[in-house]
């Protein structure tokens, strides 16, 4: 037999073994990474318009004025319901020349708070402060606060927000 | 290089001798019969390893238990084979358990030197019981509260000690969330460290002694 080319029995063994070994782990490696993962592959929570509960007229100018709401959502066997919240700030009477920030920090996501006495917004977290208009004066966030850029006032004065998936 | 690894590693442990130990030990003539004990301890690792898969998702509370099976079984990719399997293995395992124990007494292999082995084997049999009566109760449904409600009861009625072994299975006179918690706890701790301990044993002893031989007609 040595010296064909024909594959030797324990080489066949050997291959087979392999193979079905290799087949059988995948087939059950499979359903077991699925079943742990799963979870992350659900979709999250879908984009919506979200009535932040004021009314514009009711925002005074050049304030930064906080607002919060909540967003439901199914995970597993429970509603989990998540806070959001943020600032308002009405540059002048314009209906459009509003500036809307998320509170998250963009370090690590803790809430920031606005300090009138300093004019900034204060992360406790890690002490970074913001401007304002959101941008980074001092601490470790690399990107300004978040902004929701799409807003509207719905007929009854309701100032309104745009929310993204997630 | 992996050879040089090898032979550090068998220097230390003996890699040679547990391999001709504990899997290329002396048998007598092989019988179908003598497959069962293998065939309990790889049901049991089976079980362990979709049990562990189920406590991923699983919650031991009355108001989420049964509402978390279903999540298991509609929500969470392969929930239904995880879950599947660990059904049907528990009821399959009592089996196979229960056979084993026959074929060691048909077989008369209790006899000395192994009695122990036997007693051992006892306790393991009824850890399997355990482990099937405990579990019965997790889904939290109308059948696994009445079934675990009529069984606590029936243990109750021991004389004298009755109503004191029914309140430490219950975790206190009503069928409660303390009960769920109890069950949980002996299910997925308590029963299972006992089990293994015992599978170690009666492994030990099986390698010890070797297995017995078949009885022949002539016997
Ligand atoms: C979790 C359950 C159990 C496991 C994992 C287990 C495992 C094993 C294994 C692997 C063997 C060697 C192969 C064989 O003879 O089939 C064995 C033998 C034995 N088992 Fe078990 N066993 C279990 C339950 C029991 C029970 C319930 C009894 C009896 C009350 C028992 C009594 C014995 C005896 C006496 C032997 C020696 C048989 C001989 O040498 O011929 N085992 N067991
Ligand atoms: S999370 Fe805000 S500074 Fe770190």
């Amino acid at each position: 037999m040595s010296g064909s080319n024909r594959i030797s029995r324990r080489d066949f063994v050997k291959v087979t073994t392999g193979t079905i070994g290799g087949i059988i782990t995948a087939a059950i490696g499979a359903p077991a990474i699925g079943y742990l993962i799963s979870p992350a592959l659900s979709a999250g929570a879908k984009e919506a318009w979200v009535p932040i509960g004021q009314k514009l007229e009711d925002i005074p100018l050049n304030v930064p004025t906080p607002f919060s709401f909540t967003r439901t959502q199914v995970n597993g066997w429970e509603r989990t319901s998540t806070s959001f919240g943020g600032f308002v700030i009405r540059k002048s009477a314009d209906p459009k020349d509003i500036l809307i920030l998320s509170s998250r920090c963009t370090h690590l996501g803790c809430t920031v708070n606005w300090h009138p006495e300093a004019n900034e917004f204060i992360c406790p977290c890690h002490d970074a402060k913001f401007s304002k208009e959101g941008v980074v004066l001092d601490g470790p966030p690399p990107k300004p606060l978040n902004q929701y850029t799409e807003f509207k006032v719905d007929n009854d004065g309701n100032l309104l927000i745009f929310v993204k998936e997630g | 290089m992996w050879q040089k690894i090898y032979l550090w590693l068998d220097e230390r442990l003996g890699l040679k001798e547990m391999y001709t130990g504990i899997l290329d030990r002396p048998e007598p003539k092989g019988n179908w019969w003598n497959t069962l004990g293998s065939a309990s301890l790889f049901l049991f690792i089976l079980q362990a390893v979709t049990g562990i898969f189920l406590t991923v998702y699983y919650t031991p509370s009355p108001d989420h238990a049964y509402d978390s099976i279903q999540y298991i079984m509609t929500g969470v990719a392969f929930g239904w084979l995880v879950r599947g399997v660990h059904h049907w293995g528990a009821t399959l395992m009592v089996l196979v358990v229960f056979i084993h124990l026959l074929r060691v007494f048909v077989t008369a292999s209790y006899k000395y030197p192994r009695e122990l082995t036997w007693l051992v084997g006892v306790g393991l049999f009824l850890m399997t019981l355990g482990m099937g009566f405990t579990g019965y109760l997790l889904p939290w449904n109308q059948k696994a509260f009445w079934a675990t409600t009529v069984a606590t009861q029936i243990a109750g009625s021991v004389p004298y000690l009755g109503d004191f072994i029914l309140k430490v299975l219950r975790g206190g006179s009503d069928l409660s969330a303390l009960t769920l918690q109890r069950f949980f706890a002996a299910h997925i701790w308590i029963l299972p460290a006992i089990l293994t301990g015992l599978i170690f044993v009666h492994l030990f002893l099986i390698i010890k002694h070797g297995e017995s031989h078949f009885p022949q007609k002539e016997d």
